[in-house]
């Protein structure tokens, strides 16, 4: 005899369809210009973003950049939607989701450009800084959401992953203790096929990531990651219950790489074609913008106007950028240590002269 | 109970007693360490006394036990976590290389992990395969984590008050063989040892000895020995902190007595041994009569208990050591 010890199911939140039109009836909450009309042009600097970053890299003027071409609205809407004494816990593509919590884009530039300058954050808050190692940032989450459950505070903690970090132990340890410990953590995967050249579906038999939640006894579900208003409704909720102490939620958010993995990488090598083509027809941007157009909330003035502030805006971070003096050596041995040790000290001031050296392009004579 | 003669172990569970007490921020985490008290009994009665909330039982996963040090400690949580034995701190290594040694430089200085990962290490009481190695030249390579090694009852409790305190990542390891190996007086009066400074134990104007750790036992009773036998007076140093090593109280030392012999259990190559002695070599080469010598374990995996004392230097070998290092003539 067998009996069924558990079943589970996992959703899938869409209100708009590839083109911007409402799938069913819309709710209230979904109409109107706030948040929408805020989201959209924020999406809009973040692309603009993107783009300039790509190539100032083409140009020598960049190191390599992790691209975020295809996740804005992912990135836009759960920034948006964190309290300021939520935190954030990123990863090395979530650019907007910084931008928006408060690093200027010039820092942005000064990090991807190889200045430890560039690892600078507004004092303000106490968010973690985009981790590089895939997967890691998960259970730096949970510890973050373990000192404010010790501490009796109802925030909550957003960190994402890609597709390919949930094939990592980080990723799963990391969920199994967030639900055995109730944690106030909001874990988005964005799902965007792709990681570096592996497919999704050689990353993982399972039909959804999100059912991966089910093995922790979490909350887990799917959204459509270029649907602003799906994102803003299922995000929102999981942020809400965090804070109400409610638990855990993962959300596999369903997006696609319109980029190459980073500006090191060529995705023609082993993207078919015609995916990428047909993965353009549901840009998160564009969705957004005829979702706004059908409502008379934006029109293509508005839209000429705001792209000029962006690029403005862009290119002012980037002149910021450029301008900066070159960064002294000491940079590297001044936050090693709460205190500089004697030997590192020393380290330091040959550092500096070996700088000097090179600088006047000297002989050695240290 | 405030002076009474204790063991190191017993000594690590007082330090963390008043840290606990002390400062609200503090927390251990780790593997069976609530009401088991951790399999060693470091931990043996925190639970009952601090909680839950403060003395908590992980579930098992070393990865997580470190990640989730380095997420609480950002937020200021003073987070104490055990590994339970330092052979399966492996898993922890990406987190506390790529994420808790940087996290200060990685923001200017906004955030930094004041953590502590204790594990006990080290061979000699019969345990099985991966529960004897001692692998602390692995972390002692790394940039902005400091290693630090206590090697009596009053060095764990006043370098573990330190650690806990210490505003950088900390690796707290504790040379199991001698847990219990002695009791001497530790008076819980809270004071921290310094981490920037090596521990000259006994002074001597002929060969300075420098070890850490478990074998601090044996170079004692072998400068004890070469004293009452052979009239060589002997210095002894406990390096304690392995990363930022305190260079300066090695080198002056040397410099004085001409002579040194390094002891550690870990293998020979890429032993620490081998820094201390290119550092000598580097900076008081026309002071040193013999070149420095080291006794320490052999390049090979560590053997099966039946073996391990064979692997372990012992005292007959540092004797000899000495003894070849004062009758070296170039």
């Amino acid at each position: 005899m067998h009996e069924v010890s558990y079943q589970g199911e996992i959703r899938l939140t869409r209100y708009l369809d590839d083109a911007g039109n409402p799938l069913a009836d819309m709710p209230a909450w979904a109409c109107g210009e706030t948040p929408w009309v805020g989201y959209y042009q924020q999406m809009v600097l973040a692309r603009q973003f993107d783009t300039r970053a790509i190539s100032l890299q083409r140009t020598g003027q960049l190191g390599t950049y992790a691209s975020l071409l295809g996740a804005e609205a992912i990135d836009v809407v759960c920034a948006s939607l964190m309290q300021a004494e939520d935190v954030l816990v990123p990863y090395y593509r979530n650019h907007a989701m910084q931008m928006i919590r408060g690093t200027p884009m010039a820092q942005l530039l000064l990090y991807w450009g190889g200045d430890e300058r560039g690892s600078a954050a507004p004092e303000m808050h106490r968010d973690l800084p985009n981790a590089v190692p895939i997967a890691t940032q998960c259970l730096h989450a949970c510890g973050v959401a373990t000192a404010l459950k010790l501490r009796n505070e109802h925030q909550a903690v957003l960190t994402m992953i890609g597709d390919g970090g949930t094939s990592k132990g980080d990723f799963l340890e990391a969920i199994n203790v967030a639900g055995a410990w109730q944690l106030p953590v909001v874990f988005i995967i964005n799902n965007n096929q792709w990681a570096i050249s592996v497919p999704r579906s050689k990353q993982c038999i399972a039909p959804t990531l999100a059912q991966k939640a089910l093995g922790a006894g979490i909350r887990g579900e799917q959204v459509d990651g270029n649907d602003a208003v799906a994102l803003h409704d299922v995000v929102g909720q999981a942020l809400e219950r965090a804070r109400a102490g409610k638990g855990p939620t993962l959300i596999e958010a369903l997006s696609y790489r319109l980029s190459d993995h980073t500006t090191a990488d060529d995705a023609t090598r082993y993207r078919p074609a015609d995916e990428l083509k047909a993965a353009w027809t549901r840009d998160p941007v564009a969705r957004l913008r005829n979702w706004l157009h059908r409502q008379a909330l934006w029109d293509e003035v508005r839209e000429q106007s705001w792209l000029a502030e962006a690029r403005q805006l862009v290119e002012a971070a980037i002149t910021v950028y450029q301008a900066t003096p070159p960064q002294g050596v000491d940079e590297l041995y001044n936050h090693l240590y709460a205190e500089c040790p004697a030997e590192l000290a020393e380290q330091r001031e040959q550092a500096q002269t070996r700088q000097q050296r090179r600088q006047q392009g000297g002989a050695d004579h240290e | 109970m405030n002076n009474h003669a204790i063991t190191l172990l017993e000594a690590v569970n007082l330090a963390l007693a008043r840290a606990l007490e002390d400062d609200s921020d503090v927390v251990l985490m780790g593997e069976d360490i609530g009401a088991n008290g951790g399999v060693f009994r470091a931990t043996d009665g925190l639970q009952a006394r601090f909680g839950e909330r403060r003395v908590i039982d992980t579930p098992l996963a070393e990865t997580m036990i470190a990640g989730l040090s380095v997420g609480l400690s950002t937020q200021g949580i003073r987070t104490v976590a055990e590994i339970q034995f330092m052979g399966f701190i492996f898993p922890a290594l990406e987190h506390l290389i790529a994420h808790a040694a940087r996290m200060r430089n990685r923001t200017r200085g906004r955030l930094s992990c004041p953590m502590v990962l204790r594990a006990p290490f080290g061979g000699g009481i019969h345990a099985p395969e991966h529960h004897s190695e001692s692998t602390e030249a692995l972390l002692a390579h790394i940039p902005g984590l400091r290693v630090v090694i206590p090697s009596s009852p009053v060095r764990a409790y006043g370098l573990l008050l330190a650690a806990i305190r210490c505003d950088d990542p900390v690796i707290f390891l504790e040379p199991k063989r001698i847990y219990r190996a002695s009791k001497t007086l530790v008076e819980d009066d809270g004071n921290a040892l310094p981490l920037d400074t090596c521990f000259t134990l006994r002074e001597g104007r002929d060969i300075t000895l420098i070890s850490w750790g478990a074998m601090i036992q044996e170079t004692l009773a072998a400068a004890h020995r070469l004293e009452q036998e052979d009239d060589i007076l002997c210095e002894v140093i406990d390096v304690a902190t392995l990363n930022p090593i305190d260079h300066a109280t090695l080198i002056a030392s040397v410099k004085k007595t001409g002579r040194c012999v390094i002891i550690h259990e870990a293998p020979h190559h890429g032993g620490l041994g081998a820094e201390i002695s290119a550092t000598l070599c580097e900076q008081v080469l026309t002071s040193l009569q013999a070149p420095p010598r080291r006794v320490t374990g052999d390049d090979t995996i560590m053997p099966y208990y039946r073996n391990e004392q064979l692997y372990l230097p012992d005292v007959d070998d540092i004797i000899m050591a000495v003894k070849e290092t004062m009758e070296y003539s170039g």
